[in-house]
């Protein structure tokens, strides 16, 4: 099968105002991914499905993520002539800038063909932002089997579908409010009673219990006058 | 009128009793002496039909118990009832999601009195190994009466046939009268239980305060 770079040449050769961009996947299995610019994405991906030498013609599987926003601190080292000593070395400041990453929900495809026997091919679609641009074209229109998925990604992420047939939620009930899969979720509290709590349960099971006695005094053992 | 109404009770005049001996005696001449209460809780606890209602792995079990290998039709209970109507016991047998949790406690409002329910299964418990998630409810007991625990994940038919025999026992240990009647005999008891809604973040309310109250929380001294 073709390497991503490859399908990315071949892509931009075929639309070429396509944003796209190769992720690479630093670990061992080196499952380089391709990241599609929303406004091609449905195009791109009915030409992956149609492609002679790759007929992607199953997509296996959709999933989403959720990047937070994330203060990122970069350390630069600044060189400036030294005031007192205009001739010699010059000063090394190291200087620290920070920088919001906006976060963004992401979601991931992965497509096999099962007539060519390979796979996978791994795509991503990138929202805006992650609350009033948190929008993505939906690709059940090209492949029928992300319809489930795409709805559970609706409805854990909070992700919408632009072109989804029937975008409800699938797992959750309709009132419910929330996404909980994304990172700032928070959760029901109903630790009221909690049989053998420890670690993060204990903490949030601990603003309903009643405050611990103060700790008896033990004599100290052998400790005799 | 029983002792309990009477104004005064003095001298209540002893009443010829017969013991367990003298009974299980006539028993064997052919000479059956029972009382009313005896007849009806034996009857009862003798033809407990479930539900035909199974919510996870739980209901494997549930059907395990029902086939030819452990038989639950030795103890009357092999009619699993498909509508809620005819039946009798309600097994919740298996995780309790939230979605799935008014329906549950449709299903028992829609059942006759006298009705019981067994929760079989960590998650029917208390939520199992899904305890912490967002979308279990923690125990069936936060919204229905339960009469029967049965531990295990998922227990086996045998404990479900355990649990089935205790469930007899405290059936045949009901009065018909009084303030021990069971509470299809009395009228100061609700036999329905409030649906909880669907509400933006969890159910709506997420437990039945009437009852279910959290147990004591085991609170260890801290360490000085």
């Amino acid at each position: 099968m073709e390497t991503p770079e490859q399908i990315r040449d071949r892509l931009l050769a075929r639309f070429p105002g396509a944003e796209i961009t190769v992720v690479p996947n630093p670990g061992t299995d080196a499952q380089h991914s391709l990241l599609l610019g929303a406004a091609h994405a449905r195009a791109l991906a009915e030409f992956l499905r149609d492609d002679a030498t790759l007929r992607l013609d199953q997509c296996s599987n959709v999933t989403g993520i959720d990047w937070p926003e994330k203060e990122i601190v970069e350390t630069t080292k600044v060189a400036t002539p030294d005031p007192a000593n205009p001739a010699g070395p010059p000063k090394v400041v190291e200087q620290k800038t920070k920088r919001l990453q906006l976060g963004c929900l992401e979601v991931v495809y992965h497509l096999y063909s099962i007539s060519l026997r390979h796979g996978p091919v791994i795509l991503r679609l990138r929202t805006g932002n992650r609350t009033d641009q948190a929008a993505v074209p939906s690709l059940t229109p090209v492949w029928r089997s992300c319809e489930f998925q795409e709805r559970e990604v609706f409805d854990l992420f909070g992700v919408t579908f632009h072109g989804h047939p029937d975008l409800r939620r699938i797992l959750m009930w309709d009132e419910f409010a929330d996404h909980p899969m994304r990172r700032d979720y928070v959760e029901p509290d109903d630790y009221e009673w909690e049989p053998t709590p420890h670690g993060t349960v204990l903490e949030k099971a601990k603003a309903h219990y009643p405050a611990p006695p103060p700790a008896a005094v033990a004599p100290a053992k052998g400790a005799t006058p | 009128m029983s002792p309990m109404s009477d104004p005064t009770p003095a001298a209540p005049p002893p009443r010829p009793t017969v013991t367990e001996a003298e009974r299980d005696e006539l028993r064997r001449q052919g000479i059956l002496l029972t009382s009313l209460q005896e007849l009806y809780t034996w009857g009862n606890s003798h033809s407990v039909w479930p539900l035909n209602f199974g919510l996870a792995c739980c209901a494997i079990e549930m059907i395990a118990a029902s086939m030819a290998k452990f038989d639950i039709a030795r103890f009357g209970s092999e009619v699993f009832r498909p509508s809620p109507r005819q039946a009798d016991l309600l097994i919740v047998s298996g995780t309790v999601t939230k979605k799935m949790a008014p329906q549950v406690i449709r299903l028992w409002n829609q059942m006759p009195e006298p009705k019981y329910c067994i929760a079989m299964g960590a998650c029917a418990i208390s939520g199992g190994p899904f305890k912490q998630g967002y979308n279990v409810l923690k125990g069936i007991d936060r919204f229905i009466p339960v009469d029967i625990y049965i531990p295990g994940c998922p227990p086996r038919p045998e404990a479900l046939l355990h649990g089935l025999v205790q469930l007899q026992e405290k059936i045949q240990g009901f009065k018909l009268t009084g303030p021990a009647a069971p509470r299809h005999l009395r009228d100061d008891l609700p036999c329905n239980c409030p649906v909880p809604e669907f509400g933006e973040h969890d159910l709506e309310p997420p437990a039945n305060p009437a009852i279910w109250t959290a147990p004591p929380a085991i609170v260890r001294a801290e360490k000085a």
